[in-house]
């Protein structure tokens, strides 16, 4: 007798979000990046449609970043002093399709740039390279509840994906995300009650649930990937079982939390490693959007991700 | 929780002056009322004034389909009044109800069959209301196998144990809440279960109280469905609560809140 695949048949679906706005759209993006919109766990291509593959994000900074090993900086070949030109090599050299702004000179401790400063940024890298924009503050609240709005408007019209609201601070960019057409960035700490607290806070300010994309907040490989990945797991189940409250796609900043590990910082090759199996593991718990940092690891990723959506 | 309104119903002074009348808008706030309320269907009966259930039926449902896609639950203990119902019906439909009697089961299978419409069974036969466990599952049972006998989906059954009133039958609630759970075993796939709800609180005092505390204890027994009032709040936010306790849905802090947005 021949074997039967038991398929499950699911009620809900994730949201599909578009981001960057091309000129048509009231953008000057050259291309936009759609993401979700699946209705079927991942890579279970026969229970459900899977129409949008992982994106994946190259991470840059408005200043030279001062945590990163030397394994990391090497492939960017002195570049990272100068966002502008490390910006521009990932889009042409590495092939990014869009990019994840980390706003990190605002923070008090590593420039304390003002907003005027971080919007003047944003507008002069937005002509600087043509792809959807991701920004995220420096990790300091109150200044990023000064300068992200900044930022936000200087990218009006581009829909960006901006964050990151938590559930103490979020109302400030939620309003932000509302007036110049933006998405959301949710934060938890590897909560799924918080997640979808937060994403009901968010939308009863009238952003719509259809706009926020959930950062579960990630563990690499050996620091708690397991957690994570259960929470991105229960979540999805929940969504497609009907819950709209947590219906949103993920995003995951699977390099910031690899290269923090002693583990990848140990040798150039297992440091590469390390973010491969980071991020594929997350994309097999259903991780929509990769911030990814080492330009060899997002290729074996983006490979990855080829094969497996290859019809 | 399938939630099925009961709020349309010629029982209701309102309602049954509506019909009268020929109120199209009176009828159509009371299904939207019911729907924003988080009714999944509604429930119509046109009530014992009814001098024309046969005219009246599908009065009703083409009033409500007009203002609602929700399903619509044909209430009514003669065949030919929920026949006119299905005929009317754009909606997808529930028939409310056969009894475990051959006649009835004769007449409402193949019309459920024939309208692609889910069927209500009720554990009560014209021998009168079963009194104990045993019996609901004898004719429960003889539902079960009438309508696999006649090529009817079992998943689109819901079974009913038959509500009495809490003043009236004390010692039977034991006996109709573990019917809940031993009805879906008849069969596999099992058949889904409902309550007619507020007929527990039928003639007592501290109604609302009544039906809420029986509804969670149904839920806990793994009750599917309930015809009830939506608009009844606290019977609701209970509902949501037990399902949460149930696992049933995720928890956050303003969880009925989300429950209302899905």
């Amino acid at each position: 007798m021949e074997t039967q695949l038991a398929l499950e048949k699911w009620a809900g679906a994730i949201s599909a979000i578009t981001i960057g706005a091309t000129k048509d759209e009231g953008g000057s993006r050259i291309n936009t990046v759609k993401i979700g919109g699946q209705s079927s766990l991942p890579l279970l291509f026969k229970e459900g449609s899977i129409p949008n593959p992982p994106a994946i994000a190259f991470e840059v900074w408005d200043i030279p970043p001062q945590d990163w090993p030397e394994e990391l900086t090497l492939p960017y070949g002195g570049v990272l002093n100068d966002p502008f030109a490390w910006a521009d090599k990932c889009v042409n050299e590495f092939k990014a399709q869009l990019l994840c702004v980390r706003m990190q000179g605002a923070h008090p401790d590593f420039g304390n740039k003002g907003p005027d400063q971080s919007a003047k940024f944003i507008s002069a890298l937005l002509k600087k390279v043509k792809v959807p924009l991701i920004i995220v503050g420096s990790g300091d609240d109150t200044k990023d509840n000064l300068i992200l709005p900044a930022c936000s408007e200087a990218a009006k019209g581009e829909r960006c994906l901006i964050g990151s609201a938590v559930q103490d601070n979020y109302k400030t960019y939620v309003a932000s995300a509302l007036a110049d057409g933006h998405h959301i960035i949710a934060e938890s700490p590897i909560d799924i009650n918080i997640a979808k607290q937060l994403n009901i806070l968010i939308s009863d300010m009238g952003l719509s649930l259809e706009r926020i994309v959930i950062n579960p907040t990630i563990g690499a490989l050996g620091y708690g990937l397991e957690y994570a990945y259960s929470i991105m797991e229960r979540s999805r189940l929940a969504a497609f079982s009907g819950d709209k409250t947590l219906a949103s796609p993920f995003i995951c900043f699977v390099g910031q939390e690899t290269w923090r590990t002693k583990e990848a910082k140990a040798s150039l090759e297992q440091g590469i490693i390390w973010e491969i199996v980071t991020a594929s593991s997350f994309i097999q718990s259903g991780a929509d959007l990769l911030v990814m940092r080492h330009p060899a690891a997002a290729e074996k990723v983006s490979n990855f991700i080829n094969a497996i959506f290859k019809k | 929780m399938f939630i099925i309104g009961e709020l349309i119903n010629g029982m209701y002074s309102n309602i049954s002056a509506a019909i009268k009348e020929r109120n199209k808008k009176e009828i159509q706030k009371c299904a939207l009322d019911q729907v924003a309320c988080g009714a999944d269907a509604l429930d119509v009966n046109c009530g014992p004034a009814s001098k024309q259930p046969l005219v009246d039926m599908p009065w009703l449902v083409e009033s409500i389909q007009e203002v609602t896609d929700k399903p619509l639950c044909l209430d009514s203990s003669r065949p030919a009044v929920i026949e006119e119902g299905l005929r009317a019906a754009r909606n997808k439909t529930i028939i409310n109800s056969t009894t475990a009697d051959v006649e009835k089961l004769d007449a409402l299978i193949p019309l459920a069959k024939k309208y692609k419409s889910k069927l209500i069974g009720i554990a009560i036969s014209a021998k009168g209301v079963p009194q104990n466990k045993d019996q609901r599952l004898e004719l429960a049972a003889t539902i079960v196998d009438n309508c696999q006998g006649q090529g009817f989906s079992i998943e689109d059954l819901y079974l009913d144990p038959i509500v009495l009133p809490v003043n009236v039958a004390q010692a039977q609630m034991k006996d109709i809440l573990e019917s809940i759970s031993e009805f879906k075993i008849i069969s596999e796939p099992g058949a889904k279960t409902i309550l007619g709800l507020s007929n527990v609180s039928q003639g007592a005092h501290l109604r609302s109280l009544i039906n809420r505390t029986f509804l969670t204890m149904a839920v806990a027994y793994g009750l599917d469905s309930a015809i009830l009032d939506p608009k009844d709040k606290e019977l609701i936010d209970t509902l949501i609560t037990a399902e949460l306790i149930l696992n049933k849905n995720i928890y956050c802090d303003s969880y009925l809140e989300a429950y209302r947005k899905k």
